[in-house]
């Protein structure tokens, strides 16, 4: 009888695992015994880390996205929908399109979404550059930008975290080679009393905003925009006047994780060693979909993948789950236009910032190229 | 961090509790609250992990 294993997402976690899956199991897909199947609500796959680099026109936006078809393995079988409903006693997901697909094995990666809604006036009143359209009105807004001060408002719970601290320093770099850096400010706001999630990174960055003149304020959670007044004001009562407001919203997870009833905020309670949703033994959950207290990541979701694929081969095999995920996380940090570090940690080990240089930042431009090969299982 | 997130999830008069191995957290996240102003209910150690437990207020 087939075993059926179904992806629900066609986002990065999404489509490592289908593609890890097609390429260990190619002969069981072949005589048609097990089935991989991939619901995606885009027929274009977007490499989101890129978008770092659009505001400043460091990138040519054609070479960000891919269609999601050709990225997937032959063997698997994609449909373009959108989930609507997940049935996990079932073993049911229903679709916008009316389908229902039974699984045997299910795995969850619904990624995040921006929620712009949690904060009135954000979405008229601030640039935000962690989507296609987003990244292209940040980078007009830039061009009309002529000197004043920039505030990059961060709020939580967001996805790449490294992210904030790039744009910021890039920001930097751009000011000054535009020659208005000495009219301008550069303001940071984080949620808790520090410049970044992680004590470590939070101290290397503080040394750098220093060097280069980046001023910030902690404790600050937006709570409303004022568009038109061009003012941030937070929970905690300070309001942050602005010309141009860069922000950061809170995320929620999928909709129809929230709407399944599988976890509050669209975040699915998870097993953080074998990645499976708690309570279930054929349901995993990989990448932002998670409740885990780590970066909602990339390379995050890259490395859950590699266990989740271990251990579903494993299962469909037969087989027990041996692979564990080690809470293992790698973020290249780009310190500017010519410069960058990286950190990697995981559960036990927490992330040493090491000195800026030209070479990781040309590693990182080089892994924004591969990123094509991790996405078909290949890296 | 993740009980801002929490705390956004919750409806006012929401109790939280905090889990923390991380000795910072006794002392940041009361500085927070006081800060914006929530109600800090308790922090306690127990075998080397915080307990903090937090009102939602506003």
């Amino acid at each position: 009888m087939t075993q059926k294993i179904l992806i629900v997402g066609g986002g990065l976690a999404g489509t490592i695992i289908a593609n890890g899956l097609a390429r260990q199991l190619y002969g069981e897909l072949k005589r048609g015994e097990i089935t991989v199947q991939v619901i995606g609500n885009s027929d274009t796959h977007l490499y989101q880390p890129g978008l770092l680099y659009l505001p400043f026109g460091r990138v040519r936006e054609r070479e960000l996205m891919r269609p999601e078809r050709a990225i997937l393995h032959r063997l698997v079988d994609f449909h373009l929908d959108e989930a609507t409903h997940i049935d996990v006693e079932a073993k049911v997901v229903s679709t916008r399109s009316g389908h229902e697909h039974s699984f045997d094995y299910l795995v969850l990666a619904t990624g995040s979404r921006l929620d712009f809604d949690a904060i009135p006036g954000m979405a008229a009143g601030s640039q935000c550059f962690y989507d296609l359209d987003g990244a292209r009105a940040m980078r007009d807004a830039l061009e009309n930008f002529d000197g004043g001060r920039i505030v990059v408002n961060v709020n939580v719970p967001h996805k790449c975290p490294m992210a904030p601290l790039e744009i910021t320093f890039m920001l930097r770099d751009y000011l000054a080679k535009r020659g208005i850096w000495e009219r301008s400010e550069l303001l940071y706001t984080f949620p808790i009393g520090r410049l970044h999630g992680l004590e470590p990174v939070a101290n290397w960055a503080a040394e750098h905003f220093e060097r280069l003149g980046i001023t910030s304020e902690t404790f600050f959670n937006a709570k409303t925009v004022d568009a038109q007044k061009r003012v941030v004001h937070s929970e905690e009562d300070v309001d942050l006047a602005y010309d141009l407001l860069i922000t950061i919203p809170p995320h929620r997870g999928a909709e129809v994780i929230e709407s399944s009833a599988l976890g509050d905020g669209g975040w699915i309670p998870t097993d953080r060693e074998t990645l499976l949703c708690e309570g279930a033994t054929n349901v995993f959950v990989c990448g932002d979909t998670t409740n885990l207290p780590i970066s909602k990541a990339g390379s995050t979701a890259h490395f859950e993948a590699d266990t989740i694929i271990d251990n579903l081969v494993s299962l469909v095999s037969g087989g027990k789950m041996t692979s564990r995920y080690d809470g293992k996380v790698f973020c290249f940090l780009e310190t500017g236009f010519d410069s960058g570090t990286y950190i990697w940690f995981n559960y036990e080990t927490p992330p040493h910032p090491g000195p800026p240089s030209q070479m990781i930042h040309w590693y990182k431009l080089a892994y924004n190229r591969m990123y094509w090969l991790s996405a078909r299982g290949l890296l | 961090m993740a009980l801002i997130a929490e705390l956004r999830l919750c409806q006012i008069g929401d109790s939280v509790e905090v889990l923390s191995s991380d000795q910072g957290s006794a002392s940041d996240i009361p500085a927070w609250i006081a800060k914006v102003r929530h109600e800090l209910v308790s922090v306690e150690e127990r075998d080397e992990v915080w307990h903090i437990i937090v009102k939602k207020l506003k």
